[in-house]
């Protein structure tokens, strides 16, 4: 089932052109790395995605209609986004971030019910944050505060999440853990991720399809076992790459 | 649990401050004549001290520091930043010049009244009308309103120099904020009323805005709409505030700032509590105001920034650590 689909979509920042005549199918079940050096375009990609902002040329579907016809508030039911970071202005309790990821579920002046509360404990769970309800966010380490940020979308339960570098600040065993427990919502029915990612080797570990972001503005999608490899890494990133194997394994390392 | 605490405290606090306003002044009133006056028992000058003078000033106060608090609250979230306050947005300069330039015009007390009013809706035009288009969304909007302001304060600086001495005590008088004027206690309280449904029909969409635009279009809000709105519900409450009782500072930046260091964070509870604490708040400066040196009033906004300051500068000490990266 396709679920977010572009047709010949150009993105543009200035007179700079950062990915030209992209015509590609997210669908449900997969999951998708989107590798590129930095300035790319991969931000502007997934908030394009996301709705944020239009496309300067071409058009992005959710389901098979128009994503600007999409009533804001039945698209953020749909489409989740992880921010790449966000300042913190006020103080703010963890639980009560992670409630903000419940906004589209709720009527004007709803208050979040017993159901609401409960899922987004059960979000703090899943990123092992179970007993920092209460704890103000200028309280936690980075990484602490970046799993908050991502039980909040997972709170927000939008089956296609676009996740904009998940894995910032996450140490070595969250790094891998998180990421395995966001591309398990696959399974579920309609449900699809795009992660934006700096490290080819988790990429290439779980994800299935890749969609890597070329200087000249180009794009390169397919099997990530199939697109990611030393020769098409130094195109996108510009620099010379060792591979090695173990068994069926290949990791990726930069000269 | 806290945050239900902190509301049901500052619902006390407003009925014990009207209390505290209408026993305490230059006459002073005992509680057993008080407790007669407000069964409708009393007749002559404590009746008259209560029913007419002090109750509707006391009102006043409530509904003008309520307003403020209200459009501080509001301010900040809308600019992201926890130090905004009703005035950096240039209302109560467009205000303060229409109004000063009424009394140089010989006005009537209600004639400054409409003044102020188109003064400070004019201000609110031009700041929205300068900063809507073009790049830069909620600095762009700071800055206009903050250099708009500083134009105004040459303005009132001018006229207060040209004006003829007889007329600048009156000037200086409402530049400091005056709550003798209770006329329009009840409009007043109307139009908090209002707002206050207005603003807290936006709460939880608040929450999400404090969270940053981006985050909050990726929730399902309109971020430029909802800036719209909240950026015209602050200004009408200043414009509101201003016109009943002239410039009173620090009641909009210290209320909601404090309250967010007492751990209220939730606009759905944050709105209310300021709204509660910024009414009882000014009801207590305004009585200090006119009893201090009694026989003689204080202008309010003297009092509310010698509390203000020291307890200011006392949260920003001892709190900032605790607002996290700002």
């Amino acid at each position: 089932m396709i679920r977010l689909e572009t047709r010949a979509v150009t993105l543009a920042i200035g007179n700079r052109v950062l990915c030209r005549d992209l015509s590609i199918q997210f669908r449900a079940g997969e999951n998708w790395a989107i590798l590129g050096a930095n300035g790319s375009g991969k931000t502007t990609l997934l908030h394009t995605l996301a709705g944020l902002r239009l496309p300067d040329t071409g058009s992005v579907l959710l389901d098979g209609m128009e994503l600007r016809a999409w009533p804001a508030r039945q698209r953020a039911l749909r489409i989740g986004l992880l921010f790449q970071d966000y300042p913190l202005a006020f103080p703010t309790t963890a639980l009560d971030l992670v409630l903000t990821g419940r906004h589209p579920h709720l009527g004007r002046w709803a208050f979040e019910g017993e159901d609401d509360i409960g899922r987004a404990r059960e979000a703090l769970a899943q990123v092992a944050l179970e007993s920092f309800d209460d704890r103000l966010l200028s309280t936690l380490s980075g990484g602490e505060r970046r799993r908050v940020e991502i039980a909040a979308l997972l709170a927000q339960d939008a089956p296609i999440g676009l996740w904009d570098e998940p894995t910032n600040h996450l140490d070595l065993r969250y790094r891998t853990q998180v990421l395995r427990q966001l591309c398990a919502r696959r399974s579920r029915p309609g449900h699809l991720n795009l992660f934006v990612l700096h490290d080819v080797n988790i990429a290439w570990q779980l994800c299935d399809r890749a969609l890597l972001l070329l200087p000249d503005g180009s794009t390169l999608a397919g099997p990530a076992s199939e697109i990611i490899t030393s020769h098409i890494l130094e195109q996108v990133y510009g620099c010379d790459f060792r591979e090695l194997t173990n068994g069926n394994e290949h990791y990726y390392v930069p000269r | 649990m806290r945050r239900r605490v902190i509301l049901l405290t500052l619902l006390l606090l407003a009925p014990v401050s009207m209390l505290f306003a209408v026993a305490i002044g230059s006459v002073a009133i005992e509680p057993a004549t008080l407790w007669r006056v407000l069964q409708g028992t009393a007749t002559g000058v404590p009746h008259t001290l209560v029913v007419e003078l002090r109750l509707p000033r006391a009102i006043v106060a409530f509904v003008v520091g309520g307003m403020l608090a209200l459009a501080g609250s509001l301010l900040q979230v809308l600019l992201r930043n926890p130090l905004a306050d009703p005035y950096v947005i240039g209302v109560s300069g467009g205000a303060a010049v229409a109004a000063l330039l009424a009394v140089l015009a010989g006005a009537s007390a209600a004639g400054m009244s409409a003044a102020a009013f188109a003064g400070a809706l004019g201000s609110m035009l031009l700041v929205f009308t300068l900063s809507r288009s073009g790049p830069g969304g909620t600095h762009r909007l700071l800055l206009t309103g903050v250099v708009l302001a500083a134009g105004w304060g040459a303005c009132i600086s001018l006229l207060l120099v040209v004006a003829p001495a007889m007329q600048v005590q009156g000037m200086l008088f409402w530049l400091l904020g005056d709550l003798s004027n209770a006329r329009y206690a009840g409009v007043g309280f109307a139009v908090l009323v209002l707002g206050f449904v207005a603003a807290l029909a936006l709460a939880r969409a608040l929450n999400v805005l404090a969270r940053g635009e981006g985050p909050a279009a990726a929730l399902g809000e309109n971020p430029a709409r909802l800036r719209a709105i909240v950026y015209v519900l602050a200004s009408l409450l200043t414009a509101a505030a201003v016109t009943l009782a002239g410039s009173i500072g620090f009641v909009g930046l210290i209320v909601p700032h404090l309250l967010r260091l007492l751990g209220l964070a939730d606009h759905r509870y944050l709105l209310p509590a300021a709204t509660l604490l910024g009414g009882s708040l000014l009801v207590i400066a305004d009585t200090l105001a006119r009893s201090i040196v009694s026989p003689i009033q204080l202008p309010v906004g003297i009092v509310t920034a010698l509390l203000g300051v020291p307890v200011f500068l006392f949260l920003l000490a001892r709190g900032a650590h605790r607002m996290g990266g700002a």
